[in-house]
Parts: structure tokens; C-alpha cells; sequence
């Protein structure tokens, strides 16, 4: 947990340094290029790496009723048969969580009155659903607000969701929930590792890494609009220089800016060779993007092995004798077989 | 069988959530721990990859001599063959909301039966081969190497997980833990580790038709004491008729029902139904096994023991196929079976109950039905006439087995029969039934003597369930449509919830179906007198097993 902390703090540490030394270009042109390049061509990579093996099974997991017959109620969504309703389950997947939202608590205990003894109580548990919830929608918004840096003039809808993302009114310049919100729901999701045995026991550096970085970016990203405040119009022309691959000097914008922009790439370069690859792959998640179909319709194995089986010719010649003794139809009988 | 310890010790006797790191931790090969090594010989006879003699309590497995290769090589084999592997292995992001909903984890309290931490044991090693980062910073982002302490970690945890897919459920990505259990046994395989629980049955379906072994004249006589048992209890003697052409029906259900109580009465269940309704069927000598072993072995496995059942009817030129009561053949049937060894043969026809007319459109393709939708469609157009005051002394409940509710979505069907065989229904709390139902502790293969305390952890989850309704609600009885679930859960009922029966669902039907021309029910299928009933001259407990 540390060391991804140093780690973080080290990226940062360099890129400060580093542009403050008037290598600003290396960080905010160079480095930003390189790491968009790697996000793109790594995360199709790896999309092609799934790809390329097959599905040689159906393997939904059914989460409620079958379709049958007809005085029996599908559950439609959670136990699609048809693409409709793959994709229904799908979205609330992607968009809802659905699955997360399942969540329980289970508590196993020696006594409990109810059993008269020993018993297990389950409790609806949808913290992490929430934070997890809040955490990707807000860091999709703050991701949409930032279109006010590369368009030009900035897009209405972009001034749409700041003046909803806004409308507490607190502060000039205007606080920002989702800013807010993804910062505490990143707190929640690094404590829950740090002060959850259980989590604590599974987490790895993938697990706080991404998370250190993650409020790294947010917390510099908070800075630069409240505190120590950037030169909007500067940072804006350098940008659009950027993403229109005319860049412009750097000259006169804030280090802590590079260290914003270096996170980021960093992000974006750990991003294909990661578990946050779950982005694309949840979309190929064969027990969830599969309908539970596979009685009506066939589905095809490419690798399909040849048929070896012990055939009834063979158990036949095994059995006969017994077989004809309680007087099982044959298909050879005894004295034919002998022949 | 070691005593095991009261139910409140079993709990209080938990070890607390260990404090050193999971890589730091091995676990030991303590007596119940582990099921036993398959044999060498079943193994040799099945031609199984490098058959030896072993022992997991030994320091030595005996591992051939280039087993890393072997297991390298196998592992990218599978990541090529199942995109599900790849992805698995890639995209969790260690959320942790599969740890509690696992049986086994909840039992134990061992981290590594924690469904994240299982596949993590596969996953660190992927990272050392498979990720570039892996390969570049090794241990610091969580790669390992393989040795053969990790292969025998690997085997430990595979043998603790009864695939039934629980946590793929709550898991946002759908990551299913059973497809990698599957795929690990798969690769243990490869280097000749196997379990004699699985594998001898495996041996037995191969050869003899069902994993019991039983060979094709004792199936001929068990099946046809159980039609005697039929007439002691109904006064008909319900047709028994075996591997016969032309039939319009084949009936396959797990052999465990010809053979073990309490399954046998769920079979007679069948027996009494089939002859009411005067259905044109056989049972096959030859595909007498519904159940799929190989399913707990490699896919390659399971589709052989499973080509047996479209043979069959193909030889005995049937028009479909009808499904027993069973849990994890339903997985294979609704998931792998018309995959494995589809097209069904040209003989066969998209499948229509010859009693109602009813088309089963949801089985088109593979032409086989589960029985508790066939029966469930017999009750909806009122073709059975059903006196349910017979079970009025049992309050039942109703076990959702793993592979029909999570595999297939098996949920209300068979609670339709149920309820109108049952005036006294009660549901197990919401957690624990339905698609989120607990497995019986003893699924995949595990359900053996020598892990009983185990298996008695890994069930508490359902036991409790089990105990509230009991405590609550004086339910008696517990219905399932699994025959591994008829085996396992009447030591897990006694265990948890001493009085609590275990039956199959088609034995409360038959308890209450009222037959063409026969004699007054004193008694139950069992063969146990029905309160209430005035018998004077029935003399009750005569016959039996």
C-alpha cells in the first residue's frame, strides 16, 4: 500500500520537478501523446487477446426464472433467452451495477434465538454498490466537464452539466460536486482495503496503485481549480494546441498542472495491463452476455473434440449373456454374437 | 467417521480470520481434509494422463518429472480454448463481494475459500506467464512461480469448491468461479491427480452404463423390486420397460435413484406417474445414468460420458428424451449437452408432452425436458388427479439445487408441482433459495465419508436455513430435485436440523397421486403408515427394503 503511495508520489514528485526545470513540453506534449497511443492501441490489444479465444460454451448465470412454459413467469431480464434480453441485463450491468446491488452481509453466529441455536444472519449490504456507483459516474462527469478544454468554444452541453454540477452554489470559483463526490468515494474504496481484514488480506499493488493514482489526479485536479489557481485561458490554448497537434509553449502554466496531466498518462499507460482492463471486459463476460438458450438453439464449439464414447456395441458384447438372461432386447442375440 | 463436533463447536471452533499473508500460508493435509487419491488402475483404464499411486497426506505426490512444463503448457492450452479463463484471470479488480457468499468460506473461515482468493492462486501464477507486468516485476505485482507446494494448495482449494456458482451471481463482472475449479481440476489431471470420489464413478459410467456400476441385469432387478415395493404400497404394479425400440419417450434420471435411499422412492415417484398416464417410454440399461461425473473431471470427460444419452436414443429410435431429477446433469443437459455432442439424431423431434399437447419450445434443439416442467404442465391442464391431504403431515420446504437454479433458472417449476402435491409449503429465508440458493456442502464430486466435518461446515449456510424454518415454522421435510442433494442433505438435515426428512420431489407426488384401480394408501412410498388413515386390515410395515 506504501510502496504504490511512493510510487504515485514519485510520478508526481518527477513531473513537478521536471517541468519546473523547463522540460514542461515532455510533460504536457510528449508524455500525453505517448500515453493516449498505449491506452488505445493496448486496450484493442487486449480486447483482441480475449477475442481471439472462443466461447466454446454457453455458461449464463441464471439469476432467476427460466422461459418454459407458458403459466410460469420468466424473469426476463435476469434470465434473458432472447438478444433483447441480454441487453437489458447487460445495461443494468454496465450502467446499474445490477449484480453489486445484490450485495449481502453475511453473518455467521453460535446463537441466534430465532433457530433456537446456531444460525447465519444475511443483511442487505449496499455500501459498496453505492461508492462504487458514485465513483464511476462522477469520474465519467468530471471526464465529460473537461470537453470545456478541448473544444473550442466549449460545447453547450458542457456549460449544461457545470451549471447542474454547480447548483449548490457554494464558493467562487463554483464548487463542483462530482469533484466532491469522487474524491470521498475513493477514500471509501482505499479504506475499505486498509480497514477491512477481508480486503485487506486480497488487496495487491494493482489494487492501491490505480486507487493512490486515481486521488492523485483528483486531488491535483482539485487544487488547480480552487487553490492554487491556474491561468484557465493559458492552460486552454495549450491544451487545444495539444489535442490539434500544433502544441504551443508551455511557458507561464503552473507546474502542479503538469503533475495533473502527468497522472493522468499514467493512468492511461497502466490502464491496458491492468484489472482496469474490467472497463472493456465486463462487455465479453460470457456468464453475462450469453442467453439462456441453449436447449432451443445449438451453439458451437469450434475446438469440439471427435466423439469417443463406450458404444452400446461394446457394452453389448460385455453384458450379452447377463442382458439376455433377464430378457433385456438385444441387438445380437447370444448364439449369433458367438459366431 | 471421526466424531464430529456439535454444531455449536463446529461454529466456535472457527479459526479467526488469519492475520500472516495468504502466500506465507500452506495449508495441511490433515484426515478430512481431503478426498481421497484416485486409483491407479482407474485412472490407467480411463487412459488418463500419468496415473501413479500417491497420497496427499505425503510429502511426495509423485508428480512426473516435467510437471511444471506440463502444467505451463496445459494452463496456456486452456487460456486459448475458453475466452471466460482469459478474461477471468484478467478483470477482477478484488472487490471482495463474492467472499462471504461462498459456503465453504463461511464454513471455514479459511481465506483462500474466499471465491477471489481461489482463483487468485491460478491468477498469480497467469500474471508470471501470461502479463507483461507479471513478467517484468514478478512477485511485487503478485506473480508467483510454480512449485509443487502451490500444486498441492491448488488441489486443496479445487477439492473445497462445489462449483456451484454462487458467487458468480454477486460478482459485477460475472466472474464464475466454477469455470475455474473446472479448468484447475483440468490441469491436475494432467499430471495424474484425481479423486477416487470422482473418478471411480467416472469409470463405472464409462463402462457400465451409470457410476454406481451396476451392471445391466442387477439395474433390471433393482428397478424391478422397486415396481414390487410400488404394488405393496399402491396394489398396481407399475410397467417397467427397458431399452425398447421405438418408444416415444427415453427416460434418464441419475442412478443414484435406482440404487440409494432415499432416492429409490423418488424413483418409484417416476414409476407411478409414467404407468398413470400409460406413457410410451423406456429406460435404457446403457445411457442408466443421468448424472455426469466427468463433469467434475475435464470437459472432455463430461462429453463423453454424456454422447452415451443421444446414442441411445438414436439406437432405440426415441422421439425425446425426458430428464430425471438431478442437479449438475441439468447443467451439463442445459448448458453443454447439444454442444458437446449435438445435433440430437435425426430420429428425434422437437419434444411435445403426449399427454397435454403441450410443445417444450425451450427444448427445441437438444429434445430433452426436465421432469418438473413435464409435470408441472401435467398439473396446469389438470391431467393428474392429486389428493395433496396425503402429505398433510409433512410441512415442507424447498432446496433449490446449485446447477438448476444458477445454470438453467430451474426455479418455480418444480414449487408449481410442489404446491399441489403439498398443502403445507414454507420457503427457506429469501438469501438462501432461488438463484441465490446455498449448495448442500457436497456438490461437484465432494459428497464422500472421509470430509464429513467439512462438508457439515460447507452445508451450515443451508442447515441453518434449514433450522430456522424448523424452529420457526415446524417445517418436517425438505424437498429437492437432486439426487446428489437426496444423498448429502439427510446427514446435513440431521446434523443441523435433526428431524427434517429428505425427499425427492416426484416421491410426494406419487404419495399423492390418485391412480386408475388402486387400493387404498395407508402408507407412503416408504412404506411408513399415513396418519389418520383407518386401516384395518392393511398390515403396514411388511416388505420394505
Amino acid at each position: 500500500m506504501f510502496l504504490s503511495l511512493l510510487l504515485v508520489l514519485l510520478i508526481g514528485a518527477v513531473a513537478w520537478a521536471g517541468s519546473a526545470a523547463g522540460f514542461a513540453p515532455l510533460f504536457g506534449v510528449a508524455l500525453p501523446y505517448l500515453a493516449a497511443a498505449v491506452f488505445i492501441v493496448g486496450t484493442v490489444w487486449r480486447m483482441v487477446y480475449w477475442a481471439k479465444s472462443p466461447v466454446p460454451f454457453r455458461i449464463p448465470t441464471t439469476g432467476g426464472q427460466e422461459q418454459s412454459l407458458d403459466f410460469i413467469r420468466q424473469a426476463k431480464i435476469d434470465c434473458p433467452d432472447t438478444q433483447m434480453g441480454v441487453f437489458a441485463r447487460m445495461f443494468l450491468e454496465v450502467f446499474l451495477f445490477r449484480s453489486l446491488f445484490r450485495n449481502t452481509q453475511a453473518d455467521v453466529r453460535t446463537s441466534l434465538t430465532a433457530n433456537n441455536g446456531p444460525g447465519t444472519v444475511y443483511y442487505s449490504s449496499k455500501w459498496l454498490w453505492c461508492f462504487a456507483l458514485l465513483f464511476h459516474y462522477c469520474f465519467l462527469l468530471v471526464f465529460l466537464r473537461h470537453f470545456r478544454f478541448f473544444v473550442e468554444p466549449a460545447p453547450l452541453w458542457v456549460t449544461w452539466l457545470e451549471t447542474l454540477d454547480g447548483v449548490m452554489q457554494i464558493g467562487a470559483p463554483r464548487f463542483f460536486m462530482t469533484g466532491g463526490i469522487l474524491l470521498v468515494a475513493l477514500l471509501f474504496l482505499l479504506a475499505r482495503r486498509v480497514f477491512n481484514g477481508r480486503l485487506r488480506c486480497i488487496s495487491l499493488v494493482n489494487d492501491y496503485f490505480p486507487l493512490w493514482l486515481l486521488l492523485g489526479i483528483v486531488c491535483t485536479g482539485i487544487c488547480l481549480r480552487y487553490f492554487d489557481k491556474t491561468e484557465i485561458a493559458m492552460v486552454k490554448v495549450f491544451i487545444m494546441g495539444v489535442t490539434h497537434f500544433s502544441p504551443v509553449s508551455a511557458e507561464g502554466i503552473a507546474p502542479l498542472f503538469f503533475v495533473h496531466v502527468t497522472l493522468v498518462s499514467a493512468l492511461l499507460l497502466y490502464f491496458p495491463f491492468s484489472k482496469l482492463t474490467h472497463m472493456a471486459g465486463v462487455f465479453f463476460s460470457p456468464t453475462r452476455n450469453t442467453a439462456n438458450d441453449s436447449r432451443r438453439a445449438r451453439h458451437i464449439n469450434p475446438w469440439n473434440p471427435p466423439k469417443q464414447y463406450f458404444t452400446y456395441a461394446e457394452y453389448e458384447d460385455a453384458y450379452r449373456d447377463a442382458m439376455a438372461e433377464v430378457g433385456l432386447p438385444l441387438e445380437k442375440e447370444p448364439d449369433k454374437a458367438a459366431e | 467417521m471421526a466424531k464430529l463436533p456439535t454444531p455449536q463447536e463446529l461454529i466456535a471452533t472457527r479459526p479467526p480470520f488469519p492475520k500472516a499473508h495468504w502466500l506465507d500460508v500452506k495449508p495441511e493435509f490433515a484426515p478430512g481434509c481431503f478426498c481421497y487419491p484416485a486409483k491407479k488402475e482407474t485412472m490407467e483404464l480411463l487412459h488418463m494422463p500419468n496415473p501413479h499411486e500417491w497420497d496427499p497426506a505425503a510429502d511426495d505426490w509423485g508428480l512426473p518429472e516435467n510437471w511444471e512444463q506440463v502444467l505451463c503448457d496445459a494452463f496456456a492450452e486452456r487460456l486459448e480454448k475458453h475466452r471466460s479463463l482469459k478474461l477471468f484471470m484478467d478483470i477482477c479488480v478484488r472487490c471482495g463481494a463474492c467472499a462471504d457468499k461462498c459456503h465453504f468460506f463461511l464454513g471455514t473461515n479459511d481465506p483462500k475459500n474466499m471465491p477471489v482468493l481461489r482463483a487468485e492462486l491460478l491468477r498469480s501464477l497467469y500474471r508470471r506467464d501470461h502479463t507483461m507486468l507479471g513478467k517484468i516485476l514478478g512477485k511485487a505485482v503478485g506473480a508467483r512461480s510454480w512449485d509443487k507446494s502451490v500444486v498441492k494448495e491448488l488441489f486443496y482449494y479445487a477439492y473445497q469448491c462445489t462449483e456451484c456458482r454462487r458467487c458468480s451471481l454477486f460478482c459485477p463482472y460475472g466472474i464464475d468461479t466454477a469455470e475455474i475449479t473446472m479448468i484447475v481440476r483440468e490441469l491436475l489431471h494432467e499430471v495424474g491427480l484425481g479423486t477416487h470420489w470422482i473418478m471411480d464413478p467416472v469409470k463405472n459410467c464409462s463402462f457400465t452404463g451409470n457410476h454406481l456400476g451396476i451392471q445391466p441385469h442387477s439395474f433390471v432387478e433393482i428397478v424391478e423390486m422397486l415396481a414390487d415395493d410400488c404394488e405393496t404400497v399402491t396394489g398396481i404394479r407399475p410397467k417397467t420397460p427397458f431399452n425398447k425400440k421405438n418408444a416415444e419417450i427415453l427416460f434418464i434420471t441419475p442412478s443414484g435413484d435406482v440404487f440409494a435411499d432415499p432416492g429409490i422412492y423418488t424413483f418409484m415417484g417416476y414409476l407411478l406417474l409414467f404407468h398413470e398416464l400409460d406413457l410410451d417410454y423406456t429406460l435404457s440399461t446403457y445411457a442408466s445414468e443421468g448424472g455426469n461425473f466427468g463433469s467434475f473431471t475435464s470437459f472432455n470427460m463430461a462429453k463423453k460420458l454424456n454422447a452415451k444419452m443421444y446414442a441411445e436414443a438414436e439406437r432405440l429410435n426415441v422421439k425425446w428424451i425426458l430428464g430425471g431429477e438431478c442437479g449438475h446433469m441439468w447443467r451439463v443437459i442445459n448448458q453443454y449437452m447439444d454442444t458437446y455432442n449435438g445435433p440430437a439424431p435425426a430420429n428425434m423431434i422437437p419434444p411435445v408432452s403426449p399427454v397435454t399437447g403441450t410443445p417444450f419450445a425451450n427444448a427445441a434443439s437438444t429434445k430433452m425436458v426436465h421432469i418438473a416442467e413435464f409435470t408441472a404442465d401435467l398439473i396446469y391442464h389438470n391431467k393428474l388427479k392429486l389428493d395433496p391431504g396425503r402429505n398433510d403431515h409433512i410441512i415442507t420446504t424447498f432446496h433449490d439445487s446449485c446447477n438448476p437454479s444458477r445454470g438453467m433458472g430451474l426455479l418455480d417449476e418444480p414449487r408449481y408441482v410442489l404446491k399441489a402435491v403439498c398443502n403445507n409449503f414454507v420457503e427457506m429465508p429469501e438469501n438462501t433459495i432461488r438463484e441465490q440458493t446455498f449448495c448442500c456442502g457436497a456438490g461437484s464430486g465432494l459428497n464422500t465419508e472421509e470430509i464429513m466435518e467439512l462438508r457439515m461446515r460447507a452445508g451450515m449456510p443451508r442447515g441453518n436455513a434449514l433450522r430456522h424454518v424448523q424452529q420457526q415454522f415446524g417445517v418436517n421435510h425438505m424437498a429437492c430435485i437432486c439426487a446428489i442433494d437426496r444423498a448429502t442433505l439427510p446427514p446435513l438435515a440431521n446434523y443441523w436440523a435433526p428431524g427434517v426428512t429428505v425427499s425427492g420431489l416426484h416421491e410426494l407426488v406419487a404419495n399423492a397421486l390418485v391412480m386408475t384401480g388402486e387400493q387404498k394408501r395407508t402408507m407412503d412410498l416408504r412404506q411408513e403408515d399415513l396418519p389418520g388413515v383407518d386401516e384395518d386390515e392393511a398390515d403396514g410395515r411388511e416388505g420394505g427394503e
